[in-house]
C-alpha cells in the first residue's frame, strides 16, 4: 500500500496566469478502471484528489498542494461522432480541439468554445464555460446532453436532464468536486461554412459599447467586446466590438471547402516571427508604458473591411484568439497575472463595469486587456451565470503586488455590491465570505450533495479550500 | 549576498563530512535534521550540537537507499524543523577493489547510495523549491568524477553521476531561484580515507572541518556553482580532466 504517496510524480503545477503555483503529486490515469483505483488508493492514504486537464485555468482551481492532481489527458478519446445528428461523445481528458478537428470536416462545430481550443472537455464542464455566443445559445452545460460521472466509491452514474437533474447540475459548473467526469455527450452546432462574416465596431464610450450589443444581438451569432483600459477622459470605455454571423448557403455557396482543417489553422508565423517565439516580442511591452502604447494602436488601427463593413475569418481564427501567440503568457514574467471577470446583473452593468474602471485608474492597477460580454443566466447549482453581462480584466502581477490585491478586493466588494457573481475558471483572489454571499443557500445545497457523494471529502483542491467550498 | 539557512537537512550526517556541515549549521542557528544509518552516531553528533547551545538537531535514522521511503521522511521532518530552506546530500560510500578483484554486488551499493539516493532525496525537494522560488541544494559529489581512475571506477562512475546530475540539476531549477551547489573535495581526512594507502599530506588534504566550511560558504553565496573543495583542485581538475584517454591510463592516479 502506501503506493501513491511513495511513487507518484511530483509536479509543480501553474494557474495559467502564472501568478500561482504549488507542488503536487500527480497520475495521468488511461481509463476508468485506473482512475478508481487511484480514488481507492488515495482514500485509503488520505490524499485527496483534485482534477487537472489542460491547466487552463487561470487560478488554483486545479492545483492542490501536497495532495494528489491527477491528470485527465490520460482519457482524451473521442467515443463516437454522429454526422448525421451532431453528437459527439469523448472522454472527459478530450479537448475541445480534439473534438472540432474530428468534427468540422463534417459540418459540424461545437455549440460553446471558449477563447482557448485547448481546455478538456470535462474543464469545460467543471467550470460551465462560455463562449462569446453566451448571450444566444447559453453555458457550455446547456449543450451537454448527458455525462458519466466517477464518485468517490469508484461508481461510474450516467446523468443527464433526465436521469438525476438535480446531479446533472451540481456535477455541471461542480468544479470538479462531486467526482471525475468521464465521458461527455455533446450536441454540436451545424454548420454549412467554415468562415463567420464579421463586423467590427468603434465605440467611443462605454455606453456606446453596452448599445452596440443591444443593437446587434438580436441578429448575432457571437459578440465580443475589447475595451482600452488606459482611456481617459473623453475617450473613457471606449473599445471594439466584433459581431458576427454563421454564412447560409446563399452568402458562401462553397462553404463546404472551407470546413477543411488546412483552412482553420492559425498562422504559423506573424509578421514573419515565427509563432513560437512570439512571446518574447510581446515582453518589451507588458508594462504600463507598452500596454498603454498597444491598446491605442489597436484603436487607431483599421481593420481591412470590405465595402458592406465585414470580413471573413474562421471559426478557429474568430473563436481562439488567446491561442495566435502560443505561451503568450509567458511574456507577463515570472510573477505572472490575475483576470478578474466582473459578472454583473443587466440592471448594474453599466454603472459597476464605469465604477470599475475608474477604480483601476485611480489605483494605477489597469488591466492590459479589457473584454467584454453578455450572459444569460442558467440553472447549474455553482454556476456563475446570470441575465447580465461580464468584463474581464488582465492584470500583471506587479514586483510589489499589494497594491493588486487591494485593488482586487475593491473589484470583489463591487461585484457583490451589484448582486454579481464570481468565475471560478479565472478567479485567483475572491475570499471565502464573498464566495458564499453571491451564491446564498446555493452553496449550502450543493455541500449537501457533496458530503453525500463524497462524505470522506476525497475531492478538494487550493481554490475550493480558498473558497470555502471544502 | 548571503543566504542565511535555517531549517536544513542533511542526509548522511552520522560521521565525517555530513556531521561537521551539521555542526557548523547548528552553530549558525539553523535547525538541522540529522539523517543517517546508525542512529548511536547520530546522537552522537546531536549531542554535541546541543551541547555547544546553539541550535537546534533533530535524529532522523534513514537508510538512503530506501527509495521508498523518502517522501514520508521528507514530510516528517519538515514538520518537526517547521520548514526547509537547505538539503544537504553527503551520503557517500567508497570501496577499493584489491587488484584483481571485481565485486558487482559492491559496484552496485556505491551506485546506490552516492547516485540514486541522492536523485530520490533531490527530486522531491527540487520540485518543493521550485514551486516557492527559493531554496538551496547541495550535493557533496567528488573529484572522483571527473575521470574513470583505475583504483574506484565504480565510486567515480557513481560521482561523475552524481555530478551530471547535479549540473542537469541546476540548469533546471536554478532559472526559478533555486540555489544548486555541488561540491567535489579531493582528498579529506576522514574514515573514508582509511581504505587509501598512499594518503596525500600539506595542501592537498583537507580535514573535515575545513571542507565544510568551504562547502557552506560557497551554499551562502546563492549563486548555484560546481565548486572544488578546496580550490586549488581547479587547475589539477583542468588538466586532468583534459588527459587524453592513452595518456590518462598509464599514469599511476
Amino acid at each position: 500500500m502506501a503506493a501513491l504517496r511513495t511513487s507518484a510524480a511530483w509536479r509543480v503545477l501553474d494557474g495559467f496566469g502564472g501568478s500561482v503555483r504549488a507542488l503536487s503529486r500527480s497520475v495521468c490515469p488511461a481509463s476508468v478502471e485506473e482512475l478508481a483505483q487511484v480514488f481507492a488508493d488515495a482514500s485509503a492514504e488520505g490524499l485527496a484528489v483534485s482534477f487537472r486537464g489542460a491547466g487552463r485555468s487561470y487560478g488554483d482551481a486545479s492545483l492542490n498542494t501536497g495532495q494528489l492532481a491527477v491528470d485527465g489527458r490520460g482519457m482524451r478519446r473521442i467515443l463516437s461522432f454522429d454526422r448525421a445528428t451532431g453528437i459527439v461523445e469523448a472522454e472527459g481528458g478530450a479537448s475541445i480541439a480534439d473534438v472540432w478537428r474530428r468534427t468540422l470536416p463534417e459540418g459540424w462545430w461545437p455549440a460553446v468554445v471558449p477563447g482557448t481550443m485547448h481546455p478538456t472537455l470535462a474543464g469545460c464542464v467543471g467550470m460551465n464555460i462560455h463562449g462569446k455566443n453566451c448571450f444566444k445559445v447559453g453555458p457550455f452545460g446547456d449543450h451537454v446532453l448527458e455525462l458519466d460521472l466517477l464518485t468517490a466509491a469508484g461508481e461510474r452514474v450516467t446523468l443527464s436532464r433526465e436521469r438525476d437533474p438535480a446531479l446533472f447540475r451540481a456535477v455541471i459548473a461542480g468544479l470538479g468536486l462531486l467526482g471525475a467526469v468521464t465521458r461527455v455527450k455533446l450536441q454540436l452546432k451545424h454548420v454549412h461554412s467554415g468562415e463567420l462574416r464579421v463586423r467590427p465596431l468603434a465605440t467611443k464610450t462605454l455606453s456606446q459599447m453596452f448599445d452596440a450589443f443591444v443593437e446587434h444581438m438580436p441578429h448575432a451569432d457571437y459578440a465580443v467586446g475589447w475595451l482600452d483600459c488606459f482611456a481617459t477622459g473623453p475617450a473613457f470605455g471606449r473599445g471594439l466590438v466584433h459581431v458576427a454571423n454563421h454564412l447560409s448557403p446563399a452568402e458562401d455557396p462553397n462553404g463546404h471547402t472551407s470546413l477543411a482543417l488546412m483552412k482553420q489553422d492559425l498562422p504559423p508565423s506573424i509578421l514573419g516571427v515565427p509563432k513560437s517565439l512570439l512571446w518574447m516580442l510581446l515582453k518589451p511591452f507588458t508594462n504600463d508604458t507598452g500596454m498603454k502604447f498597444v491598446n491605442s494602436v489597436k484603436v487607431a488601427l483599421p481593420e481591412p473591411v470590405g465595402r458592406d463593413g465585414t470580413y471573413r475569418d474562421s471559426h478557429a481564427g474568430f473563436a481562439f484568439l488567446l491561442d495566435y501567440v502560443p505561451d503568450w503568457r509567458l511574456s507577463y514574467g515570472d510573477a505572472g497575472f490575475i483576470q478578474v471577470q466582473l459578472f454583473v446583473p443587466d440592471a448594474n452593468a453599466r454603472e459597476a463595469f464605469a465604477e470599475a474602471l475608474r477604480l483601476c485608474q485611480r489605483r494605477g492597477v489597469v488591466s492590459y486587456l479589457g473584454v467584454f460580454k453578455r450572459h444569460r443566466a442558467d440553472d447549474y447549482l455553482l454556476s456563475h451565470g446570470l441575465d447580465g453581462w461580464s468584463l474581464a480584466l488582465d492584470f500583471k502581477v506587479p514586483r510589489e503586488p499589494k497594491r493588486l490585491w487591494d485593488t482586487a478586493a475593491d473589484l470583489t466588494r463591487l461585484v457583490l455590491e451589484a448582486g454579481g457573481t464570481f468565475y471560478p475558471a479565472k478567479d485567483q483572489v475572491v475570499d471565502a465570505a464573498s464566495f458564499a454571499h453571491s451564491l446564498g443557500d446555493r452553496l449550502t445545497r450543493f455541500s449537501e450533495i457533496k458530503r453525500r457523494l463524497d462524505p470522506g471529502g476525497l475531492f478538494a483542491n487550493d481554490q475550493a479550500r480558498r473558497l470555502g467550498i471544502v | 549576498m548571503s543566504l542565511v539557512f535555517r531549517h536544513a537537512i542533511v542526509v548522511g550526517a552520522s560521521s565525517g563530512l555530513g556531521a561537521e556541515i551539521a555542526r557548523q549549521l547548528a552553530a549558525d542557528g539553523c535547525a538541522v535534521a540529522l539523517l543517517g544509518r546508525r542512529e548511536d552516531e547520530l546522537r552522537k553528533v546531536a549531542a554535541s550540537i546541543e551541547a555547544a547551545g546553539r541550535g537546534r538537531a533533530i535524529v532522523q535514522p534513514h537508510d538512503a537507499t530506501q527509495y521508498d521511503r523518502v517522501p514520508a521522511v521528507l514530510e516528517h521532518v519538515m514538520r518537526e524543523l517547521g520548514g526547509l530552506d537547505l538539503l544537504v546530500y553527503t551520503a557517500g560510500i567508497m570501496h577499493l577493489p584489491q587488484e584483481g578483484e571485481y565485486d558487482a554486488a559492491r559496484d552496485r551499493a556505491q551506485v546506490e547510495v552516492n547516485l540514486l539516493g541522492a536523485m530520490a532525496w533531490m527530486a522531491p525537494v527540487a520540485a518543493m523549491f521550485e514551486a516557492k522560488r527559493a531554496g538551496t541544494l547541495v550535493a557533496v559529489s567528488s573529484i572522483a568524477g571527473e575521470r574513470g581512475r583505475r583504483g574506484f571506477p565504480a565510486y567515480s562512475a557513481s560521482k561523475a553521476g552524481l555530478t551530471v546530475w547535479m549540473e542537469g540539476l541546476r540548469n533546471r531549477v536554478s532559472r526559478f531561484g533555486v540555489n544548486v551547489v555541488t561540491a567535489k573535495p579531493g582528498f579529506m581526512d576522514t574514515a573514508m580515507l582509511d581504505q587509501v594507502e598512499r594518503k596525500p599530506k600539506g595542501p592537498l588534504l583537507t580535514s573535515a572541518p575545513q571542507a565544510a566550511s568551504l562547502i557552506l560558504a560557497a551554499a551562502r553565496r546563492g549563486t548555484s556553482a560546481s565548486v572544488f573543495v578546496p580550490g586549488i583542485w581547479w587547475p589539477v581538475a583542468m588538466i586532468v580532466r583534459h588527459l587524453p584517454s592513452f595518456v590518462f591510463r598509464r599514469l599511476n592516479i
